[in-house]
């Protein structure tokens, strides 16, 4: 028999993927809500604790006034909800109960299939948000210094958020390949996320030292920085340089990936079926 | 044209860790940990001639699955060669993966809260298929499996059967050359595994198509397989046609007669392993089956004669058995 012909593009395949991540998300949008109001818990608090902080401190903290304040973790919604990614913990499942083999015997790499899936279900994270937005917008009044730049700029620098957060747990997740039991690790490497990334706190209100070692870390381009940029905190400098740190985030640690990857799969015991 | 499965002296070793249990032995395994090797394939070698379909049979544990996964790119090997399609399947090579397939039985490819149909979709962008292909194909197929109305279910409320079909119709839809079969009707009722072998076999006959299957289904492997291959620990024990399974480990036939004056004492002919009236069932020394066939046509008013080979449970079970014994006496 003759070989199959074949008309494969990217970007027909990246469409199809996106679309199936699109439907799953939207097959369950009362869950995908659920989730996110569940979200909305962490930033409330945040929020909640900083904007009476700031009243008590006569007005601002760390160079952030109570309005600020809102817009920074009303923003901080919607960049968590870009930054969602396939998660380490979720390789141990697939590993463990052979889903991985499945996607192994098809000529597309599982990265692919997971990064196409994720944008697509964005599109429907993103239509829950708005929403949800609204009604904080009226509850915090929060105070955005929009431009078209800013605005543009944000629309790359969400997406590049997404990217690299995306590519740096999929580069732990490659730990499951050398034991089954990685979980532990990425435990830690979370709450150094939590801390260096400006979810917990704008990296402002953090002892300098800190501020000044994620800049260094791939964690604040995922989270403070696309937020910055929207809320009008940076100016165009900034803006193009953040924009350059998470393509050499992307950049850097996709090759990792990709060298990652032809080691691990050397590993790869196939247990599970 | 050369073969598309090439196997030469493959070899796949795993390192598993080990101890004894207690909680002197937790505490130790802390600070060192013992491992063993485990073999669970050990120099194999056999080849694929194109078109044709091959029964791997063997017990659980047997290295089966674990060729398979070195086959289709899943497993890298500890020692020897493979090419499928003149590929090393362990490169993972693009344009292999688009030309073979693996199916393995209870496993879930498609998108579980969402119609087949979308997978199917998905498929036809991962392989590349060209529309008019893609169109005629999944057709085609989703009328022979009669899945007209089940493809816009969601999968989840599919029945286990109406989810193995889709699975098949899914492997199948970028026209592969190879494909792999690992148990694709366990758990299937008798009619559904029937229906699939029927697919399957014309996929075969009408693409050309190469087919390894494994499957504990002997009915599988009578309906699909001239050849089979049987595995054991690793090893091969024996690669030939079906037929000659039985010539070489069953020592065996069955004799059945119907007669209506059948000798009081028939067991001089064979082993008695059913006995009324007018019909008996004999086990008959295979070199004996003509002398003993002759001598009841002699001495009875036969009206029935059959001459069967053991069911090939049987015969598989046996091959296990000696090859256990001559482990034994090693």
């Amino acid at each position: 028999m003759t070989a199959p012909r074949t008309e494969f593009s990217w970007l027909r395949y990246y469409r199809a993927g996106a679309r199936i991540g699109f439907q799953r998300d939207i097959q369950y949008r009362t869950m995908t809500f659920v989730f996110l109001l569940a979200f909305l818990i962490e930033p409330i608090i945040y929020l909640a604790v900083w904007q009476n902080v700031a009243v008590s401190q006569g007005g601002s903290v760390g160079g952030y006034s109570a309005a600020a304040l809102a817009a920074y973790y009303i923003t901080w919604t919607l960049v968590r909800v870009f930054n969602l990614a396939f998660d380490p913990y979720a390789w141990e499942w697939r590993i463990q109960r052979g889903r991985l083999n499945d996607f192994l015997s098809m000529p597309i790499h599982p990265f692919h299939r997971d990064f196409s899936f994720f944008i697509g279900g964005k599109v429907v994270w993103t239509a829950l948000w708005l929403p949800v937005a609204a009604v904080l917008t009226l509850i915090f009044r929060p105070e955005f210094n929009l431009s078209l730049f800013n605005v543009l700029a944000f629309g790359v620098a969400i997406w590049g958020g997404f990217a690299v957060r995306f590519i740096l747990l999929y580069l732990m997740g490659l730990a499951n390949f050398w034991t089954t039991r990685a979980s532990a690790v990425f435990g830690v490497v979370i709450a150094g996320e939590l801390l260096l990334s400006g979810r917990l706190v704008p990296l402002s209100l953090m002892p300098e030292w800190v501020d000044s070692l994620a800049t260094w870390l791939p964690f604040k381009w995922t989270f403070q920085f696309p937020i910055e940029v929207l809320i009008g905190r940076l100016d165009s400098a900034a803006v193009w340089s953040g924009l350059g740190a998470q393509l050499l985030w992307a950049g850097g640690m996709g090759i990792a990936l990709w060298w990652g990857w032809k080691k691990a799969i050397v590993k790869y015991a196939a247990v599970g079926g | 044209m050369a073969n598309p499965i090439e196997v030469e002296g493959l070899t796949k070793t795993f390192k598993v860790p080990v101890r004894d249990t207690g909680m002197k032995e937790s505490v130790r395994s802390l600070f060192r940990r013992d491992f063993k090797e485990v073999r669970a394939v050990e120099d194999i070698t056999f080849q694929l001639t194109p078109g044709e379909i091959v029964g791997f049979l063997g017990p659980n544990g047997a290295g089966k699955t674990t060729t398979i996964k070195m086959l289709t790119g899943l497993l890298h090997p500890s020692t020897g060669d493979a090419r499928v399609l003149g590929y090393q399947p362990w490169q993972r090579d693009r344009d292999l993966l688009r030309r073979i397939s693996l199916v393995m039985g209870q496993r879930n490819n498609l998108a579980w809260d969402l119609p087949a149909l979308d997978s199917f979709a998905l498929n036809q962008a991962i392989y590349g298929i060209p529309d008019e292909d893609f169109r005629f194909r999944q057709a085609k197929y989703i009328e022979t499996l009669d899945l007209g109305e089940l493809v816009t279910k969601p999968v989840r409320n599919l029945s286990l059967g109406e989810r193995m079909k889709m699975e098949i119709v899914g492997a199948l839809l970028h026209g592969p050359e190879v494909l792999f079969l690992d148990e694709p009707t366990i758990g299937l009722d008798v009619t559904m595994q029937r229906r699939l072998r029927n697919f399957v076999l014309e996929y075969n006959r009408e693409t050309g198509a190469t087919v390894l299957l494994t499957s504990h289904y002997m009915a599988d492997v009578v309906a699909l397989a001239r050849r089979v291959i049987v595995i054991d620990r690793g090893a091969i024990l024996f690669d030939g046609p079906l037929t000659s399974l039985a010539d070489r480990f069953s020592a065996h036939k069955k004799l059945t007669i119907e007669a209506a004056d059948l000798p009081e004492d028939v067991s001089r002919w064979g082993r008695v392993l059913e006995r009324t009236p007018f019909r008996v069932v004999l086990e008959v020394a295979r070199e004996s089956v003509s002398t003993v066939a002759a001598q009841m046509l002699s001495e009875a008013t036969v009206t029935d004669l059959s001459i069967e080979e053991p069911p090939l449970e049987d015969v598989i079970d046996r091959v296990f058995t000696r090859a256990s014994d001559d482990r034994a006496k090693n």
